[in-house]
């Protein structure tokens, strides 16, 4: 069915005119937000780095189909990485060009450390493991103090620079945001369209039917682990240095759901659905954040009457990305 | 020590009995919807909170309840629970039944947000006292202290698990939920009220998750919006533990976790010379979780698994 979708997908295109009015309105709002007031640029920073999440999270869910909600764990792995490697915990004072592939490293092995458990199990039975497997973590977190500080996390982190050029303020860690999340955005995209996509497609949509056809599903799941565990582990060590503090309260197992939440609200398998539904869940509590209490309330609401109203989420899988390249370049 | 082991066991008897009514709700959804209701926990919070107001109205002073008031309290809060239970799957999830199975998931996550953000406005988001639903005697046995709460939530929980077994083995109407939770499309092909066996199970789940809030909350004298999350957790985790869609297998996991939580809080330090403190019982439990998933992927009473009904086929 998928596959059916894809060809047809492939040979529809969206109307030139608001393709180039999507690709307008974003370049636009991206260029404009740096000279917002510090508290827009915040908030755009932190719909960043959730949507950097999702990129990676709909890989697992999106692509290969397996239920993980145990996600935030490999950005707590990347945001420790960074805590640990630049500041006066262990008095390692690394730069973030050196952290970064650490990091990368550390939650690509964590994601395959995950995964070979795991492979056995499918469906609800992943679910529940890997939410276990985020929980440890976070315990660990809480109680290594030697380590991690504990509950109180690690304060005082290191202000982030690239070669000499210093990133801690909000309009800088933007530009490190949006110019990262662009290039996973495209990475995870073509991804998505090489022969390993189409492996994970042939996973999701049926398994034995998969191995039946000679696709090695060990691999093509294990990479599907570790590749969105170090796009989770990368989008934690941005959000370490810019909040330039970090507590095992920011990865508790209401951020993994919040992740899935926003895949599936916006539209699972589909990059621009994760911009939407990130924009849903993350910019709403901004706006409604005046009515505090009644905000949650409402947020609980809007999603049991948005999954009733659309269980396929707001941007179906055909309107891809691909659609949207073909409507600019009319091919 | 002997003294320690009898306290440790009645301990663990007593948490075992409240996580085996709040599991029971769980794996009776997955069984007849293969979906897993996160918004269960916030039934046993509503539970304790139902209760709370059921004994504001009748008597003026909570704390000074007699056993009547308190009877009625315990008794209309779960029927009151269970109604909010049938009201949330007909609103909720029936719309959703045709779709993916992540969609009643994350439309459970949905009510329960709601829920825990509508008892917060309406009773304050603090922790507030909760009066003991049983006459507080200690007894001494063999040197440990067991008191008669402890009896109390074992007998009653004990009583409601009874109830539940003879409504779903010796009843008909247990025969139609069982028919539903074996094979849902050739139950309604046979003429079975599939939608009514539904409301049954939304009906029963959240009355016991109910009463074991009410018990959780008289144990500990205190409740709080946000109680259900890690309790609901435990009791998810037991669900699993024992094979989840299976009646018998959520009471063992709940037993189950529930002794290796209070053993843990116990021999963890002492095993490891110190250096593992009590906080990482819920590691041992999530362990012990991951490896009997290992060797026995559907659970320990759990039925083999299915092809059909596991994979998240053509869903996404």
């Amino acid at each position: 069915m998928a596959v059916a979708e894809t060809i047809s997908a492939g040979r529809s295109r969206v109307h030139p005119a608001i393709a180039w009015a999507v690709l307008a309105a974003l370049v636009a709002l991206i260029a404009v937000t740096p000279f917002l007031p510090n508290y827009y640029i915040r908030v755009a920073n932190s719909l960043m780095i959730y949507i950097l999440l999702g990129i990676g999270l709909n890989i697992v869910i999106g692509y290969a189909g397996l239920l993980d909600l145990g996600f935030v764990a490999f950005y707590a792995v990347g945001a420790y990485t960074y805590a640990m490697l630049s500041s006066a915990q262990l008095d390692l004072h690394l730069p973030l060009l050196a952290i970064l592939p650490i990091a990368a490293c550390l939650g690509a092995g964590m994601g395959i450390l995950l995964g070979i458990p795991v492979l056995r199990l499918r469906g609800d039975y992943l679910a529940i493991v890997t939410l276990g497997f985020g929980e440890i973590i976070r315990i660990i977190l809480n109680n290594m103090d030697w380590l991690t500080g504990g509950p109180q996390g690690i304060a005082r982190l290191d202000k982030a620079s690239v070669l000499g050029v210093e990133i801690a303020r909000p309009a800088e860690i933007y530009g490190l945001l949006v110019v990262t999340v662009i290039v996973a955005g495209i990475l995870v995209w073509r991804l998505e369209r090489s022969i390993l996509g189409k492996a994970w497609a042939a996973i999701r949509e049926d398994q034995d039917a998969a191995r039946g056809v000679g696709i090695n599903t060990t691999t093509a799941k294990l990479a599907a682990f570790a590749t969105s565990a170090t796009i989770a582990s990368i989008a934690g060590v941005i959000f370490a240095a810019s909040q330039r503090f970090v507590s095992p309260e920011s990865f508790t197992l209401q951020e993994s759901v919040l992740i899935v939440l926003m895949i599936v609200i916006g539209g699972i398998g589909n990059i621009l659905g994760i911009v939407v539904g990130a924009a849903i869940l993350i910019l709403l509590p901004e706006v409604l954040r005046e009515f505090s209490e009644w905000r949650v309330l409402f947020l609980g609401l809007l999603m049991v009457v948005l999954i009733i109203l659309r269980p396929a989420g707001i941007v179906p899988r055909s309107l891809g990305p691909d659609k949207l390249i073909r409507g600019l370049f009319g091919k | 020590m002997l003294g320690t082991i009898v306290q440790q066991t009645f301990n663990a008897l007593t948490i075992g009995a409240i996580y085996a009514l709040i599991a029971l709700g769980y794996t009776m959804v997955y069984g007849v919807l293969r979906m897993i209701n996160f918004a269960h926990s916030e039934m046993f919070m509503l539970g304790a909170y139902a209760a709370f107001m059921l004994l504001a109205m009748t008597v003026g002073d909570v704390g000074a309840a007699g056993a009547f008031a308190l009877t009625l309290a315990f008794f209309g809060a779960i029927l009151l629970v269970g109604g909010v239970g049938v009201g949330i799957e007909r609103l909720a999830y029936k719309p959703l039944r045709k779709s993916s199975r992540l969609a009643p998931m994350l439309s459970s996550l949905g009510v329960s947000l709601a829920l825990v953000a509508a008892t917060q406005i309406m009773a304050g988001p603090q922790p507030q006292m909760f009066p003991s639903f049983f006459p507080v005697t200690r007894y001494s046995v063999m040197g440990g202290t067991i008191t008669s709460v402890q009896i109390g939530i074992l007998v009653a929980a004990l009583v409601l698990m009874g109830g539940l077994y003879v409504l779903v083995n010796r009843s008909r109407l247990g025969v139609i939920v069982r028919a539903v939770s074996e094979n849902r499309p050739t139950a309604q092909l046979l003429g079975i009220n599939v939608n009514g066996a539904i409301s049954l199970v939304f009906f029963a789940g959240p009355v016991l998750g109910a009463a074991g809030g009410i018990l959780y909350a008289s144990y500990y004298g205190i409740m709080s919006p946000t109680m259900g999350a890690v309790v609901g957790l435990k009791a998810f985790t037991a669900a699993i533990l024992g094979g989840i869609g299976s009646i018998p297998g959520a009471v063992l996991g709940a037993f189950i976790l529930a002794f290796v939580e209070v053993g843990g809080t116990a021999l963890l330090p002492l095993l490891s010379g110190g250096y593992l403190g009590t906080e990482y019982r819920d590691v041992l439990a999530f362990a012990i979780l991951i490896l009997v998933l290992l060797f026995r992927p559907a659970g320990l009473l759990g039925e083999p698994v299915s092809e059909e009904s596991m994979v998240y086929k053509r869903e996404f």
